[in-house]
């Protein structure tokens, strides 16, 4: 990443009549970059990359690329590139045509054209054979190619993605996220991309940002993210976590929903008066054994087993509320389901999101 | 089971076939049976005899069919020129308005083609609404536009206006929006977009429009007769003066058989092409 900020997006506001959809936005992305935007829907995500690619106008703030503002010039002249979440393929096109209409455009000669669209087929592992296919002869990952060979032969410097996989089935979506991947790491292409999906930006992406409300409630690695999420809302778009509502009472005791934890002395970063939750993996909780001991523990009942194929996860109902664990398959518990089990965790498992620091949550 | 289905088909056609058979393909049988009889006689004995035919090719008939065929072809393309931003605000941009106007066009039907065609007369000639008024309070006249083609044209479009707006309207809500937006973010201009995107995914509409205008425009009577005042004598006024003052049968079902059999092959080709489920919205 050579260039620490190949797109810039500066104070970006964007309002239609009286809803402000984007609210004095800033991101720079760098040269090459696969950034993903997550958010739940409405939260401006799409909003923002209709205006990167220019099929909106901004309101307010400005965009860059290379140093170069590019907010003013109009989407058919701007060096981006978007594949729509309906992929937008031409129905009465072929593929072939499909793929070389930008080139079309361009003005490029009906033989080079060609060349070139054989050669994207190739990179996107579709037979030639489909250069003379009609689109609705496709399947929705054929059609996914295609539409991602057509971006590419117009050449942009950035590529944006809108959801395109939201529509595919499960398998179909791993597979082809590893492709996206895999074809980002092989072209050197910056890649913008959207979803609601944390999971799938976690397989892809270089860094992730987080969105809500038309504003980015983090922005970092996705390993940061997983780890260290700032807010509850963060937290909560990574499924199955286990998030203690804690208070800290004045004699330092925690309190989840007024169940005590009991916390070994030194262990928790907080003091007295301190409100927030406690983030804890399923993975990083354990069943203790009679004599064992945790930084963490707290008493409850196993209340059922899910088997997950490679790993099993659990949910314990405690007083305070139910508490998830996972482990691997072979790790089974062989305490039957009604049992009294004792759960406990380490520091180093724990992570604290302080209210304040947390806002509307 | 499903042999009583199949009959409950044939059973269900019948009416509407038993309808067509007696008032379309009867008709044309007839006009087909009169356009073969000899000149000048009513009989039937002698069919076929195609007299009727050669006095077409020889008395110069042929004429007032490539006229009729040319202003239709005219007024077809000018109403697509002219509907085409209209539709494309009905389908696209409009919103709720679209209603509105569909309404105010509508309206437009309920009074008859006649009436409203012997208005225009009224405005435009000599004396009339437009420059009697004109004169009187300016001192000075215009020359009425009356009695020459290029009022028969507008005629036509005016009167042929919604047979374009409304299927073309129709076929441009079939263009996805995405597809433009699409189309533009590859570069395409807006030119390149209305020719490489919107129309070829409006076909239906416009092929629609336009056979509709086109076939309606090449049968109208009242146009050139209202406002061109028989000065340009169209195919549908030779066809009249053999059934009236000629008493030519035969001749006037020739032009007639003629002008049925070149109007239906243009039609057929163009609709053997489009799917017409489309364009009702019925698969994608």
């Amino acid at each position: 990443m050579a260039n620490k900020s190949f797109v810039k997006i500066e104070n970006i506001t964007k309002r239609f009549g009286r809803f402000t959809a984007l609210d004095r936005i800033n991101l720079d992305i760098a040269e090459g970059e696969f950034l993903t935007i997550v958010g739940p829907s409405g939260s401006g995500k799409s909003t923002l990359i209709r205006l990167l690619v220019g099929i909106d106008d901004v309101t307010e703030g400005t965009i860059s690329l290379d140093g170069v503002r590019i907010d003013t010039v109009p989407a058919n002249k701007r060096p981006t590139c978007m594949v729509f979440q309906s992929l937008a393929l031409f129905p009465h096109m072929t593929v072939g045509q499909n793929i070389e209409f930008p080139l079309k455009l361009k003005g490029v000669a009906p033989e080079v054209r060609r060349t070139r669209a054989l050669e994207l087929l190739g990179l996107l592992q579709l037979p030639d054979s489909y250069y003379g296919k009609r689109i609705s002869q496709c399947s929705g990952g054929e059609r996914q190619r295609v539409a991602l060979a057509r971006a590419l032969a117009f050449d942009p410097q950035i590529i944006v993605f809108d959801e395109p996989l939201s529509a595919l089935d499960y398998r179909l979506r791993k597979t082809l996220e590893k492709e996206l991947k895999d074809l980002h790491a092989r072209t050197g292409k910056t890649f913008v991309y959207i979803t609601h999906s944390l999971e799938e930006a976690m397989v892809m992406s270089d860094r992730i940002a987080i969105m809500r409300a038309g504003r980015f409630e983090q922005i970092a690695t996705a390993e940061e993210i997983y780890s260290r999420p700032v807010s509850r809302f963060v937290a909560s778009f990574m499924g199955e976590v286990n998030l203690f509502e804690l208070e800290i009472a004045a004699d330092g005791a925690a309190k989840w929903q007024s169940v005590p934890i009991t916390v070994s002395a030194g262990k928790l970063d907080a003091g007295p008066g301190w409100r927030g939750a406690m983030m804890v993996r399923p993975e990083l909780v354990r069943f203790l054994e009679p004599g064992q001991n945790a930084d963490f523990t707290l008493p409850g009942v196993l209340a059922t087993e899910y088997a997950l194929g490679s790993r099993i996860q659990y949910a314990v109902k405690t007083e305070g509320g139910s508490v998830t664990v996972e482990r691997p398959f072979e790790t089974r518990l062989q305490a039957a389901v009604g049992s009294p089990v004792t759960l406990g965790w380490d520091r180093g498992a724990v992570h604290l999101i302080a209210e304040a620091a947390d806002g509307k949550a | 089971m499903e042999k009583l289905e199949r009959r409950l088909g044939l059973l269900s056609a019948l009416p509407i076939g038993l309808l067509l058979l007696l008032s379309f393909v009867m008709p044309l049988a007839l006009v087909a049976g009169f356009a073969t009889m000899p000149q000048k006689v009513f009989e039937l004995a002698h069919l076929p005899d195609f007299s009727s035919f050669a006095v077409i090719w020889e008395q110069g008939y042929y004429k007032s069919l490539l006229r009729s065929l040319g202003l239709a072809f005219l007024t077809t393309v000018i109403l697509f020129v002219v509907c085409w931003p209209l539709a494309y605000g009905m389908a696209k941009v409009f919103g709720r308005f679209t209603l509105v106007i569909t309404i105010m066009v509508v309206m437009i039907l309920f009074v008859s083609e006649n009436i409203r065609l012997f208005g225009w007369s009224l405005s435009l000639m000599k004396g009339g609404l437009l420059e009697g008024h004109m004169r009187s309070w300016f001192g000075f006249g215009f020359e009425t536009p009356l009695y020459d083609w290029p009022v028969i044209v507008f005629g036509m479009c005016y009167v042929y206006f919604p047979f374009m707006l409304f299927p073309l309207a129709q076929g441009i809500s079939l263009v996805p929006d995405d597809a433009r937006l699409a189309a533009s973010d590859l570069g395409a201009s807006p030119l390149r977009i209305l020719l490489e995107i919107e129309m070829p995914l409006a076909a239906p509409g416009i092929m629609v429009g336009s056979l509709l205008t086109f076939v309606l425009s090449a049968g109208a009577v009242a146009e050139a007769k209202l406002l061109g005042g028989r000065t340009v004598i169209v195919l549908t006024d030779d066809v009249e003066s053999a059934f009236t003052f000629g008493q030519n049968w035969p001749l006037g079902s020739a032009l007639s058989l003629m002008l049925i059999v070149i109007v239906s092959v243009l039609a057929l080709i163009p609709i053997s092409r489009i799917d017409l489920d489309v364009i009702m919205g019925r698969k994608k």
